[in-house]
């Protein structure tokens, strides 16, 4: 049986990085040629089945009626096609070399689960906190018993000889402006808690942000937390490109995901989520995945890891002593992570800095800083006074627009490498004006 | 022994207190995070409701809090429909007749040409200002000034002039 572990494992052995895309289609020849086209673009790729937001949301009588009418979905409503529908779509798909992963979202995946493992796959993401916080207002209470339930579901799985495989999105908490040790942190206690609910192959993911030295403390923070806090556990990490509002222009597009590749391979991570160059305007075809692909591979094979790693590691390392404080002083509140992870939110020890989820606190704020780090400038009720650095201005609505569109400007404002200089066409201001309204 | 909060007098002078809202089928949050933001830099108390929330939760809200301002906004598109039942709704209980509120954003697909369809729709389903995204913020900023500075003489409520009507 297919293991999402042991390909990324073989993966690593043999120095490659596993690039995966977003990709999810509602029309099943099209799923189905995406899975293929991805399958071959790079040395080792996994492929992705993302389910559409009716079926997250558990609303299927919608998704039902939106296939009636011929109406595209943002991705596959795997529960809503018969099994036999699905099997058409990867029948002689998934195996050793090409895992398939279920990416959905959802607070209640009970379902999406069930029908993953009836179609024979084993590998899903999310998580109690980071599928419930950012989306919409299920209560965290909710969501914990939810994952619980799917967690276990997972689990059973290796009673068939299987190993299922987990990712916290844990690292993606609201694609931007939430400091690295918070996101560690969320990551590695998402991890714990699958852990606890009898997983034991689990991936902890962080989303590149501002600045590229602290995404390389962050994702070295990771590897050094995983170790410590899941033994007998095959684990690795998982790379996303940027988030947030994405640059406009090719080259600038190009960039950001060529550096988050580089960061992948330099900080020790096994695996790149990646995003296209179409990401700014529109949900990207199987082509521009391909090309993304691709180029993220492409980007990994020219780099090589920092010897000095793990050398690092252990190194002063400010992302990894704040998440350290954050995942301690969780672990103190319940033996038992789900009550834990409750406990902390009900106190502010965790708090996503601009969520607006009502079981969020809300009293923490984050900036960019001089040197193009992202800190905070209010670390409300957070256990992290002794360790974090020296808190700035806090953000007014004129810094808070400059501070998620900081990584689309300097991206596309650095030149194209492929062209002469010269004036350059750059996308409408007005077009500008409405990013902020896309992420 | 303190009186509780809500049966304090108000202080007529002070910030406003204003409650900000998505709509029910706009999953959008950073244009919330950042009215909120906006009506803070401006010197005023915020209770933001966040996205995804339900009409009748919206109301309840307003109930609760009984803030001196509704913030509505929404930038998906689709939004126009959603805060038209939203207002009949709010302007249906008596406490919050005298509400102000407004709404803004992207509210509709069709642009400039729906604008003043919506805009008179919006005004005539209960709403006090509309302010479409191409105007700037600077409409909405007035009108706030207004409310604080014409909230100074502890008045009814209800008995102020719509600003924008």
């Amino acid at each position: 049986m297919t293991s999402f572990g042991r390909f990324v494992a073989a993966a690593r052995s043999r120095g490659a990085l596993v690039v995966q895309p977003r990709m999810g289609f509602s029309q099943p020849a099209r799923m189905r040629a995406g899975l293929l086209a991805t399958k071959h673009a790079a040395d080792a790729v996994a492929g992705t089945l993302t389910i559409d937001s009716y079926t997250r949301v558990g609303d299927e009588p919608a998704a039902v009626r939106a296939l009636d009418a011929d109406v595209p979905l943002n991705g596959y409503p795997i529960t809503s096609y018969s099994p036999g529908t699905s099997h058409w779509v990867l029948d002689g798909i998934p195996g050793p070399a090409f895992p398939v992963q279920v990416r959905h979202g959802s607070a209640s995946p009970q379902r999406i689960v069930a029908a993953l493992a009836r179609l024979g796959l084993t590998a899903t993401e999310g998580g109690p906190v980071s599928y419930c916080l950012p989306y919409g207002r299920t209560p965290l209470v909710d969501s914990v018993r939810n994952w619980r339930e799917a967690c276990e579901q997972l689990a059973a799985l290796r009673a068939d000889g299987a190993e299922p495989h987990l990712e916290s999105f844990g690292g993606c908490m609201l694609g931007q402006l939430c400091p690295p040790g918070l996101l560690v942190a969320i990551s590695a206690l998402e991890g714990v808690f699958f852990h606890q609910a009898g997983l034991r192959s689990i991936s902890l993911s962080y989303t590149q942000q501002t600045s590229p030295a602290q995404d390389r403390q962050a994702v070295r923070a990771l590897r050094r937390l995983a170790a410590e806090l899941l033994p007998d556990t095959d684990w690795h990490v998982v790379v996303y490109t940027y988030m947030g509002v994405y640059p406009r222009s090719p080259h600038g597009a190009r960039a950001l995901l060529e550096r988050s590749a580089e960061l992948a391979v330099r900080a020790g991570a096994d695996r790149l989520i990646v995003k296209t160059a179409a990401e700014a305007h529109r949900i990207p075809t199987v082509t521009e995945n391909v090309e993304a692909l691709r180029v993220a591979a492409h980007a990994a094979a020219r780099t090589t890891a920092a010897a000095t790693a793990d050398a690092l590691d252990t190194a002063d390392n400010p992302v990894y002593a704040e998440a350290r404080a954050l995942v301690e002083a969780v672990l103190d509140l319940d033996a038992d992570l789900g009550s834990a992870l409750l406990k902390a939110f009900e106190r502010g020890y965790l708090d996503v800095p601009f969520c607006l989820h009502p079981d969020n606190a809300g009293r923490t704020r984050s900036h960019i800083d001089a040197a193009g780090r992202l800190t905070w400038s209010d670390i409300g009720a957070l256990p992290i006074g002794r360790v974090t650095a020296q808190r700035g201005a806090r953000l007014t609505a004129a810094g808070l627009y400059d501070a998620l569109t900081y990584v689309q400007r300097r991206y596309d404002e650095a030149p194209d490498p492929r062209t002469a200089p010269g004036p350059r066409h750059t996308a409408a201001a007005d077009e500008h004006a409405h990013d902020l309204l896309e992420v | 022994m303190t009186q509780p909060a809500e049966l304090a007098p108000r202080d007529p002078s002070g910030p406003l207190d204003v409650v900000v809202t998505g709509l029910p089928s706009d999953a959008h949050t950073w244009n919330l995070v950042f009215m909120q933001l906006l009506l803070e830099d401006l010197g005023h108390h915020v209770v933001n409701l966040g996205p995804c929330i339900a009409q009748d939760e919206i109301v309840e809200s307003c109930c609760k809090y009984q803030p001196d301002l509704l913030v509505v906004s929404s930038v998906n598109g689709h939004g126009c429909h959603d805060a038209e039942h939203l207002v009949r709704a709010l302007r249906a209980r008596w406490e919050l007749a005298g509400l102000p509120a407004v709404v803004g954003g992207k509210l509709g697909v069709r642009g400039a040409e729906g604008q003043d369809g919506h805009r008179r729709l919006l005004l005539t389903a209960g709403f006090d200002a509309v302010f479409h995204d191409e105007q700037g913020l600077a409409p909405f900023e007035a009108f706030v000034t207004a409310l604080a500075a014409d909230r100074t003489p502890a008045g009814p409520a209800g008995t102020r002039e719509g600003a924008a009507r």
